[in-house]
Order: C-alpha cells, then structure tokens, then sequence
C-alpha cells in the first residue's frame, strides 16, 4: 500500500509489459511474474458434487497447497465477484463461504494481508454486506476494502492491447503480491457469460470506456495487463438465464462444482461447458485464446478430475 | 423567580439537542441512528408536520398541532426550541459577538407587520395553490435542510475523506471514503443566498429572520398574541434600565413604553435571565391584558388572503404542469421528470415537497438530486431521480421512510419492487451494438426486473429489447448506457406512477450430469 511500492510495482509491470510487447512471447515471459517457477501439476483442477468449501481444499491441496502461490509475508489481494446489492442465494455474487476459505488458506501461508474487494456496480456497501462476504472476510481476518473510490486506481499502460490500450486499475492489485480472481460462473447478458476474464472488469474504474469499445475485445485486452495468480471459478450456484444480476431464485440452479487455474482462458473454458455452452461460442474467450493469453482447448490441458 | 431563571437554562439544553440531532439526522450517511431518532426530531417541525398531516391523517403527524398548543400555552417555544434554523440563528448571534469588541445590545425594533403577513399571505396562498415550492424557499427547517445538505454535508464527506486517506497512509483501514457524485450548484446558489440573509440577519440584529421573513415565525407570532403565559413589564417594579430590551434578541422589548410585542417574541427567556429588579414577569396573562392587544394588520390579513387565494389558484394552473419537450431537438424525449418512488404522482409530489433534501442526504445511490426546471418553476429545487448521476437501489425504500412531509409516502420492499415512476423507452440507432456493430448490453445487466432483455440480433450479436410493462422506472439502463452524447436508452417518469406487471418466472430443473462436461 505504500507509494514506493506502487511505483515500483508499476513500473515492473510496465517493464514486463513492454518487454513482452517486444519480443512477442507473451506466456512465457509473463510466467516471470508467477510466484511459481517449478512446473504445475496441472493445467486445471476441477472438482464436484461438494460444498464450496471442501471443494476448495482439495483443489488447491492437489495443486500442492496454498502455499505454492503464497509465501510467508506476502500480501494477497482476493477479488470475488461482489457486483450485485442481492442474497448469497440469487448467486449473483461469489459463495461467501469460498471466499472466506481462500483468505483462511491465504493466512495458513503465512500471508502477511490479505485484502478483498469489488468495484461493484450496485452500492458497494450494500453489496459488501448483503452479498455475505463483507462477514465472511471480516470473521477470517481479512480486509474489505472500497473499489468503487476513484483515488484508489492509477492508470496503467497496457501494450499490445487492441482496443483497450490503458485503464486505470485498483491500487491493490498493483501493489499486491499475490492475486487471487474468485469469480462466479453466471449467465451474462452482454459477455454471454461472466466468469474469470470478465471478473477483472472489475478490478479497473472506467468499465463504460469496455462497452463502448468492443466488450470482448476489451476484456481480452485487459487480460494482457492483469493475470491473476490464481483464478477460482465458484460454479456452486449458477445463475443460468437473467445474468448478471438476475431476477429471481429461479433463476439459479445448484450445480455444485468448482474450478481452479493459473491459465484464465482455459479455466474460462472449462466454466464454460458446466454452464451449458461451448468455449468456441462466447468471442472473448476465443480472442484472448487467439491473443495467446491462455489456452482454451481442454483437450490439450492436463485436468484433475475430483468427484466429492 | 428561580423557576424563571431556569427557563432559559431548559431552552439552551432543549435546543441544543434538537439542533445537533436534526444535523445528524441529515448527516447520516451511513444509517447509523435509529428510526425512532429520526422520527422524535423530525415529528415537532412544523411546516413538515402540516404538510405530512395533510396527506396522510394520523397522529404520527400531529406534531403542528403540539407546536399550536405551546404556543397558545407559552408563545413561540417552537422559534427558540425546536427550529434548526433560529437555533442556528442564535449560534451565530453569539458567534458573532466574539469578535465585537464591545459586547453587543439589541435595541427595540419595530415591528414589519405589513411585510411579514404579506409573506405568510403570499406563501399561503401559493401552497393552497399548488406552489408550495415558496414556502420550501422561506421555511426555516428547508432552509436549514438545504444548509445541511449542500454546505456541511459535503464538508463532512470530504473530512472524513481526508481523515480516511491520511489513515489509509499508516495502514488502518477503519475509515471508508465516502462517494460524492454530483454537486448541486442551484441548490448551493439558493442556499447561499438566503443563508447570506440569515446570518447577515442574525449577526447585525438577532432574530430578524424570523420576524421579518419566516412564514412560520408569522403564524405563529399571530398566535402568540393571544398565548396564555406572556411576558411582560412590570409597571410598578420595572426602572426602565433596558437590561431585558438589551438581552432582547427579537426586538421586542420597549423598556421605555414598558412594553412588550408578543407577536414577535421567540420566548428565549433571556430577559427573565438579566432583569436585576424582578421586572420581566412571564406568567398568565389577565384579561385585561388580553383585552390591551390590538393588531391592525389582522383584518387585512384576512381580506387579503381570500382574494389571493382565487387569483393564485387560476394563475397557477397555467404554471403548474410541467412541460413537454421539444420532441425534434433532443433526441432523449421525456415527456416528464421522474418524481421520487412513494410520491404517487408528479402532482402529489411537487404540492407537497418543499425541497428540505433530507432524501437527497440520506439517499445512498445519490440518485435524488434537486431539480432545476424540470417539474416547472413550480418545482424549483424540489429533488427529482437524476439517471444521469446515477440510479434507484432496487430494495431501497430510505426517500420514503425519511420524507417528513409526506410528499414522498413510504412503501415496503415489496411495494417498491413493482412501483413504476417511469417507463422505459429504448432509441436504437443510438445504440452500440447498432452504431458499432459489437456487443455492448450494459443496460441489460443493470435492470433488475430485465425489463431490458438482450435478444439475438445479426447472427453474432445480442441487442436490447425492452418490456415496459414490467420496467419500474429505477434508471439503472440510462445510468450505465455509455453512448454519448445521447443515451440509447432512457426512463421517460410516469406522470401518475403505476404498478408494473411482476416479471414472469419459469422454473427450471436442476441438471443431472454425472460427469464433468470436459
């Protein structure tokens, strides 16, 4: 949080940024930025038929535990999807109790902070406590922090982009060490459907500038900018018809699964198919494919498959 | 005479707690008060309390009523007790003395009959017409709300900003900031201007506001003359040193002539306080006393308010509807402002609001912002749901429960997820995924009844297509639609408000896959 920091960071990225623009190789220069350097066990680990929270332990427990992403001292930003002022039951916004897993986990690290927040689109506030996570971070010793205050975002650079060239991005993510995207998989009435790529549109504070410039080449473009260490897919309850927000209950179905990646396109794509669609159909996720941001051919991914 | 002494040591405590509660209750940003605070400090404003009472008839509103009575048992308690404004008025007075160098005396001053129930006419009579936007200029609790909101409010905000990052700084993080989202510059124009007139008031002549200009002050200054307990001089023990005329911040003691103007006192009980020979006597009044007053204005008081009344209320009409917009010069053609959800009807609201912004304070989306031409001159100032700001909170139902004079009722969640203040109206070829041929939808994933639903359009894309039927109004599709200048899509407000159809819901089956889909 400190202002050394963030210059300092921003100016990694940047470098990294530019640099990768440079020489064109995005994945593996981009994997400097990973806490992991040893080869992962998997591409993706996709679990089912449990509670969230169970689900949780044993994904990360085959990727080799928590503590692969987060080292002692280190802090830990954890960005659910908290967009919508609704109950935990309209599945509008990430599982609390995942979220507050993930933190627990974040600290059994040895995670110095762990922060979380959303830029919400309902009241922030009223999201942050209806949405059950607000409690859930609190009761786990984490922070909640305020996205929707435009003085916590700086502008960011992001080469090699299209159309989405700079945004200004949550201070948290650019000064964390660690970066954990927790979205929920749901129906979305513009991206076809929100899960870990469309997640981070909430980690920038101009999202109009995303809706005026191709949506889903935006979203693609960020992703040049921002990856997440890890990305956890919360497909417990999903929203399947009046996303994002929802309308009613009815609206949500109990699938009970989730997914968790380093690589954003494939656990997207992955997402994709418990939804009830194909990868290939929804155009962000084939373009950060094409702009070699992750890969979306689960046929090519080495998967943990867990049945609880 | 220590029971009389200890009068005005009750009045400062009294009004001390109903000035900094009634500040609380507009700074309450974070709901952090109860509903009964609120509803204990807002139930003896009068002006508030007559309009609610006229709208809704029950006993929760009879707080005019209590402030009738005390002031025909003790004169103008409500002035020097409860008022926000004259307490405020007296803060300053004494503020102001700080800097004099030798302490300042209030003289006897004469009374502005004409002037003030000419004002109480011309605000009456405007309000039975349908104006009451005048008595929202003038009355003493607006005007204080008015402060409140657009002065100290944001202030506050920023404070606490500045407080919020300097923690931030040493990593605590107790202290949020709080979101500004629009400032009001009429509201701050009209604020500043009579705020100018009241402190300038207050600081040269003690309570001149509220004997000159407040049509509440005038009420019930007419009252007062005729109120059981009065104060007056006693001839007999009474020297005529002018202690009491000095300490007399109304300006209505004439130690000379041992006199004392009721009408215009606020009963502060200062000059009970500085009397060193047991003069100023508050008690009783004898009907011989009674008998003494006469007041030449009151006849003309009456006779000049039936003719007004006709005059106003045919002159009125012609004002009162607001106006349609050009339809071939803006392309966003409201036909009406969106009136706030509980105010039933354009009409309803704009008679009954007089532009307190309590809501527009406590209003946690910022939604309400005060209007300027937008219901017409009538409605100057009076809030209205500003979609370019931002939107309504779809469980929110705080304008309602807050609005003191019932120009905005309250409605339960319930209620509030079916009452229509506008419709939904969707232009095209302004939109995105018309003009630029991709997927934009923002409106869609804001609505929360999907009044906007995104259906396929062109193979690839998805385009809105709207149901007003079942939109509430809430503008959360005009807020987020990114086309500029002009927005795709707008809420054009009910005129009278509507019950919109509930959204239609299916039920669905669970799937029952055995295997992962990969």
């Amino acid at each position: 949080m400190e202002r050394r920091d963030f210059i300092r960071k921003t100016a990694a990225a940047t470098l990294v940024a530019g640099t990768t623009l440079k020489f064109g190789n995005l994945s593996s220069l981009w994997a400097l930025e990973s806490n992991s350097s040893d080869s992962r066990p998997y591409d993706l680990v996709a679990v089912r038929n449990g509670e969230p929270e169970p689900m949780f332990d044993s994904a990360i427990e085959s990727l080799g535990g928590m503590g692969r992403y987060v080292k002692p001292g280190q802090s830990v930003v954890v960005k659910p999807n908290i967009g919508w002022d609704v109950t935990p039951e309209k599945a509008a916004n990430t599982h609390p109790g995942l979220v507050k897993r993930i933190v627990e986990h974040c600290f059994e690290a040895g995670a110095k902070d762990v922060f979380v927040f959303d830029h919400t689109c309902d009241l922030w506030t009223a999201c942050y406590t209806n949405s059950g996570i607000e409690d859930a971070v609190k009761s786990a010793g984490g922070t909640m922090m305020p996205g929707n205050v435009e003085r916590m975002y700086h502008e960011v650079q992001i080469p090699g982009a299209v159309r989405l060239k700079k945004a200004k991005v949550h201070e948290l993510i650019l000064n964390s060490d660690v970066f954990i995207n927790v979205p929920v998989l749901k129906h979305h009435a513009s991206a076809r459907v929100t899960i870990a790529m469309k997640n981070l549109m909430g980690i920038v504070y101009d999202r109009r500038f995303w809706h005026r410039n191709d949506l889903h080449q935006c979203i693609a473009d960020f992703c040049l900018f921002s990856k997440p260490t890890l990305n956890v897919v919360d497909a417990y309850r999903v929203m399947t018809r009046n996303g994002p927000r929802g309308v009613s209950e009815a609206d949500v179905v109990l699938t009970r699964n989730l997914l968790v990646s380093e690589d954003i396109v494939a656990v997207d794509a992955a997402a994709t198919r418990v939804f009830g669609s194909e990868p290939d159909t929804i155009p962000h996720i084939v373009t950060g494919h094409d702009m070699g941001i992750g890969n979306m051919n689960l046929r090519e991914l080495s998967i943990k498959r867990i049945s609880l | 005479m220590v029971r009389q002494h200890s009068l005005r040591k009750l009045r400062i405590l009294v009004s001390v707690v109903f000035l900094l509660s009634l500040s609380l209750v507009f700074l309450d940003v974070k709901e952090f008060f109860p509903v009964w605070f609120r509803e204990f400090f807002l139930f003896l404003q009068f002006a508030p309390s007559i309009l609610n009472f006229a709208t809704i008839v029950t006993w929760t509103a009879l707080g005019f009523l209590i402030v009738i009575l005390l002031t025909l048992l003790f004169g103008r308690v409500y002035c020097s007790f409860f008022c926000p404004l004259g307490v405020l008025q007296d803060v300053i007075t004494r503020f102001a003395n700080f800097f004099r160098k030798k302490k300042r005396r209030f003289r006897f001053l004469k009374a502005r009959n004409i002037l003030r129930y000419s004002i109480l006419f011309v605000v009456t009579v405007a309000a039975f017409s349908g104006f009451i936007i005048i008595l929202g200029w003038l009355d003493p609790f607006s005007i204080f709300g008015r402060f409140m909101t657009h002065i100290v409010r944001p202030a506050y905000i920023h404070t606490n900003n500045w407080v919020s990052s300097l923690l931030y700084g040493w990593n605590i993080y107790s202290l949020h900031p709080l979101e500004f989202r629009a400032y009001s510059w009429a509201s701050f124009g009209a604020v500043a201007a009579l705020m100018t007139l009241v402190v300038w008031m207050a600081a040269a002549y003690g309570r001149q506001y509220c004997n000159t200009v407040c049509p509440v002050g005038s009420l019930l200054g007419f009252l007062s003359k005729y109120s059981l307990y009065k104060i007056r001089l006693d001839h007999e023990r009474c020297n005529s040193c002018a202690l009491c005329q000095h300490a007399c911040k109304a300006g209505c003691i004439n130690s000379k002539e041992k006199t004392v103007d009721m009408s215009r006192c606020v009963a502060c009980y200062n000059c009970l306080t500085v009397c060193k020979s047991n003069g100023v006597l508050y008690q009783p009044a004898t009907g011989k006393a009674r008998a003494l007053e006469s007041d030449p204005s009151r006849r003309n008081f009456i006779a000049g308010s039936a003719s007004l009344l006709l005059a106003a209320s045919g002159f009125s009409k012609a004002l009162a509807q607001p106006q349609a917009q050009n339809p071939t010069l803006i392309p966003e053609q409201k036909e009406f402002p969106v009136s706030p959800p509980g105010s039933k009807s354009i009409e309803h609201f704009t008679s009954k609001c007089i532009a307190c912004h309590l809501c527009v304070s406590v209003c946690p989306k910022q939604v309400l912002q005060p209007s300027l031409f937008e219901y017409g001159l009538k409605g100057f100032l009076q809030p209205r749901m500003d979609y370019h700001t931002s939107y309504c909170n779809f469980d929110c139902t705080l304008c309602g429960e807050v609005c003191p004079t019932g120009a905005i009722l309250p409605l339960n969640r319930e209620q509030k997820h079916v009452e229509q203040i506008g419709k939904v109206v969707f232009i095209r070829r302004n939109c995105i995924v018309r003009t630029d041929l991709t997927d934009c939808g923002a409106c869609s994933e804001h609505c929360p009844t999907k009044a906007v639903e995104m259906v396929p359009w062109r193979r690839v894309l998805l385009i809105p297509r709207v149901h007003p039927e079942i939109c509430i109004g809430c503008g959360a599709c005009e807020f987020a639609c990114p086309t500029e200048p002009y927005k795709a899509i707008y809420v054009d407000g009910n005129k009278v408000h509507q019950i919109a159809d509930r959204p239609v819901i299916e039920e669905q089956q669970s799937p029952v896959d055995d295997d992962f889909p990969f």
